[in-house]
């Protein structure tokens, strides 16, 4: 084999290397169609009472507990984030002057980036389309809060030995009992609607076809980042509720893909060890006349062959 | 075979004081952290989960511990023999960046102690980007010690000497390492191949890992191709650690650096550099990034440090034959690619990292930096233990003579080997020899 050969195989094998370009019209090697439950938001009905805030930390054990702290609307003051210590929080907006309300919490996603990312699996997307985690397999990396486009999973840094990730678990006590989860049950004006996915983005388009003046014609989550289980109806784009603008591929498309085809049957790693057992196999004894060309040649050509490998 | 000795010096000296004092005080910091939590020592938060402890630890740990699998490719899989004295500095300097890895990920981690959970079947992750780079850094680190272990057996076989009732399992340990002296050579192409495979699958996930964060990250740095950048840079940081640690060493150990391989690796580097360069800039031209740069802020100027400090200064640098031959320039370029690779990594993971909901920008608290400045320094007294103990480094212990001269010995005694077998380039052998 020829030098000119050498280079058009590296060129091969590198190519397989280079991701995205070889694999992009594959689909989305990971998602999975998970026709589970999901509850609807409707923001127009909101009156901000927070109740759903305490019923959550009451059935999840959070440490917060007392109904009254509840009542303090002060709260709303300042846009807030769930944290390890809350799993929903409800915040206000003003875009139009008029307060609006949103509860904040794990959108239990279609495709979760959190699920994706995680190196253990500790995080899963249940066939009930909860998106469940499981402590005693985490190893704290952390990589699932880094990865989540809706900032949602939060950590417990001041424990010391058995830190968790710590996001809405939609109740899965009480879903595995057959009740609703705890901030739906309470909810005293049914802004929340707990239900099949699909029946509820059903719902969702009749009260919009229903009512036009009071809701734009968008239901959020039913296809951002590929879907969530929780959906929200809003007078106004959810953006100007403070929820991030997200377009419609689930976000773990483009690394998935990288890795299933740098994988794929274990193909390409395995042609580039061959390949460079092959060139181990072929210079065992060219190294001669190389040192014969002057040391300057040799590095030309050290950077051809290792530029090769590499692109 | 290379031929190589332990350093004969002195190992308490001032400077080593100074970096014992660093290491005491990483410990202070860490041991809080195994007592009060993460939190306690860092300005990690639910808005920055990673710090300074994965950008500059594992990120650019990784990534400056290239140097091992560049230089084993060079010299066993290329068979630029010439190299081979640079081998073993760069096997030990990524054995030991690579275990220091793991160590920081020890602070690092919520659940330390969990480490080992990629490696159970019923965890196996296969879509996740960082269970590759955990595999593969695992699997890595195994082929590195395997490719340590000439140097012990080198060091061992025939005198060990064990203190105490040790002494009777001097049998054992000498019959262990002759067998390992008998079976590695045989097997030792395969793990050098696997090393540099392993090493090409997870540099370029290190750079996957951000592809996951399309909505959080600035545009000038996410990108599909990541991982493909992440490779190359490393692969164009490998030779140049080499060139640092070769010329730091010879200075501590006061001896000559092998100018003549370095500035050769260094104009090597100039291109990886270059080429580098380009698919950056493509990839930027592509995707329409371009106008990012002018928008004034800390993105766009970490962005321009990192090319111009970090890629165009030291390739330009390199290209010039005089800068190459000279030890203070070379070592001056090398030190730009060290500093332009490590922005990047930490430009990659926090710089360009921006929070949806963010209310604050993340700066390393006291405890982090001092957690990672006490790995570096540790790594620095553990290699220079090392190199005193085993047979790294290539000199000549008896006289002052110089590697290059070394070196061509050992080209003289190889060709002499071939002269007496008939080849197709036996009359180059001759015509040089004579
Ligand atoms: S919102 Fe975040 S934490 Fe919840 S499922 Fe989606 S990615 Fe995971
Ligand atoms: S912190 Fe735990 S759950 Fe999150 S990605 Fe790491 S191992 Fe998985």
């Amino acid at each position: 084999m020829d030098r000119r050969e050498f280079t058009k195989l590296l060129g091969a094998t590198g190519l397989a290397l280079v991701p995205g370009k070889a694999a992009a019209s594959d689909p989305h090697p990971h998602a999975r169609k998970v026709d589970g439950i999901g509850v609807l938001v409707d923001t127009t009905l909101c009156i901000g009472c927070r109740k759903c805030e305490w019923a959550c930390n009451q059935s999840n054990n959070l440490p917060e507990q007392p109904l009254s702290s509840f009542e303090n609307k002060s709260a709303f003051t300042s846009n807030r984030r769930p944290d390890a210590a809350h799993y929903t929080v409800v915040n206000e907006s003003r875009p139009d002057g008029e307060p609006i309300w949103a509860k904040v919490q794990c959108m239990h996603c279609q495709d979760p980036a959190c699920a994706s990312a995680c190196i253990v699996t500790a995080f899963d997307k249940r066939d009930d389309g909860v998106v469940a985690y499981d402590a005693s397999r985490c190893m704290g990396c952390r990589y699932c809060i880094v990865s989540c486009p809706f900032q949602i999973p939060a950590y417990e840094y001041d424990n010391a030995l058995t830190p968790q990730v710590r996001k809405c678990t939609f109740c899965l006590e009480r879903l595995d009992e057959g009740r609703a989860p705890a901030c739906v049950s309470i909810c005293p004006v049914e802004c929340l609607t707990y239900g099949r996915r699909d029946e509820l983005i059903a719902l969702a388009h009749r009260k919009i076809a229903r009512n036009p003046d009071r809701y734009i014609d968008h239901v959020y989550g039913e296809h951002e980042v590929g879907g969530t289980s929780w959906l929200y109806l809003s007078s106004v784009p959810m953006t100007e509720l403070d929820f991030p603008e997200l377009g419609d591929a689930p976000v773990p498309c483009v690394t998935e893909t990288i890795q299933h085809s740098i994988f794929k049957n274990f193909v390409p790693p395995l042609a580039l060890y061959a390949f460079l057992g092959q060139i181990m196999w072929l210079t065992r004894d060219r190294e001669q006349d190389a040192e014969a060309e002057g040391s300057d040649a040799v590095a030309t050509q050290a950077v051809r062959d290792q530029g090769g490998t590499t692109l | 075979m290379i031929k190589a000795a332990p350093v004969q010096r002195k190992f308490l000296t001032p400077g080593v004081y100074v970096l014992l004092s660093i290491v005491l005080i990483g410990v202070f910091f860490a041991v809080r952290r195994f007592l009060f939590g993460i939190g306690a020592i860092s300005n990690l938060n639910d808005q920055y989960p990673w710090g300074i402890w994965i950008a500059i630890d594992v990120a650019s740990g990784v990534a400056l511990a290239a140097g091992g699998f560049t230089t084993a490719a060079l010299a066993h899989i290329f068979h630029r023999h010439r190299y081979e004295a640079l081998v073993r500095p760069a096997l030990l300097t990524a054995l030991l960046g690579y275990t220091f890895v793991a160590l920081g990920l020890l602070v690092d981690l919520g659940r330390f102690y969990n480490i080992w959970h990629p490696l159970m079947p019923s965890m196996w992750s296969g879509h996740s980007v960082l269970f590759e780079v955990g595999i593969c850094v695992m699997f890595y680190l195994t082929v590195l010690y395997i490719e340590f272990m000439p140097v012990v057996v080198e060091r061992f076989m025939g005198r060990v000497a064990l203190p105490g009732w040790l002494a009777h399992f001097k049998g054992v340990v000498e019959f262990l390492l002759r067998l390992f002296d008998r079976t590695l050579g045989r097997v030792m192409a395969l793990f050098i191949i696997a090393g540099v495979l392993l090493s090409c699958l997870h540099q370029s996930s290190l750079g996957a890992l951000m592809v996951i964060v399309p909505y959080k990250m600035h545009p000038l740095w996410h990108t599909p191709i990541l991982p493909l950048l992440f490779l190359m840079s490393a692969i164009a940081v490998g030779f140049p650690m080499v060139i640092v640690e070769s010329i730091w060493a010879a200075r501590t150990f006061g001896r000559k650096p092998e100018m003549h391989l370095l500035s050769s690796l260094g104009k090597t580097v100039s291109v990886l550099l270059f080429v580098y360069f380009s698919f950056k800039v493509g990839d930027m031209i592509i995707r329409g990034t371009v106008p990012w740069l002018f928008q004034p802020g800390l993105e766009s100027f970490m962005f321009v440090l990192e090319m111009v400090g970090g890629v165009i200064l030291p390739g330009a640098m390199l290209l010039s034959s005089r800068i190459r031959h000279s030890a203070p320039h070379l070592l001056a370029a090398a030190l730009l690619v060290v500093f332009g690779v490590v922005l990047n990594r930490i430009n990659v993971f926090l710089v360009a990292y921006k929070p949806l909901y963010a209310t604050e920008r993340y700066f390393p608290a006291i405890g982090e930096i001092a957690v990672t400045a006490g790995l570096i320094a540790t790594l620095i007294l553990v290699y220079r233990l090392m190199v005193t103990v085993f047979p790294v480094m290539a000199v000549e212990t008896e006289s002052d003579r110089s590697v290059e001269e070394w070196a061509h010995d050992v080209e003289t005694k190889r060709a002499d080997q071939r002269m007496s077998v008939p080849r197709g380039n036996t009359a180059v052998t001759q015509r040089r020899d004579s």
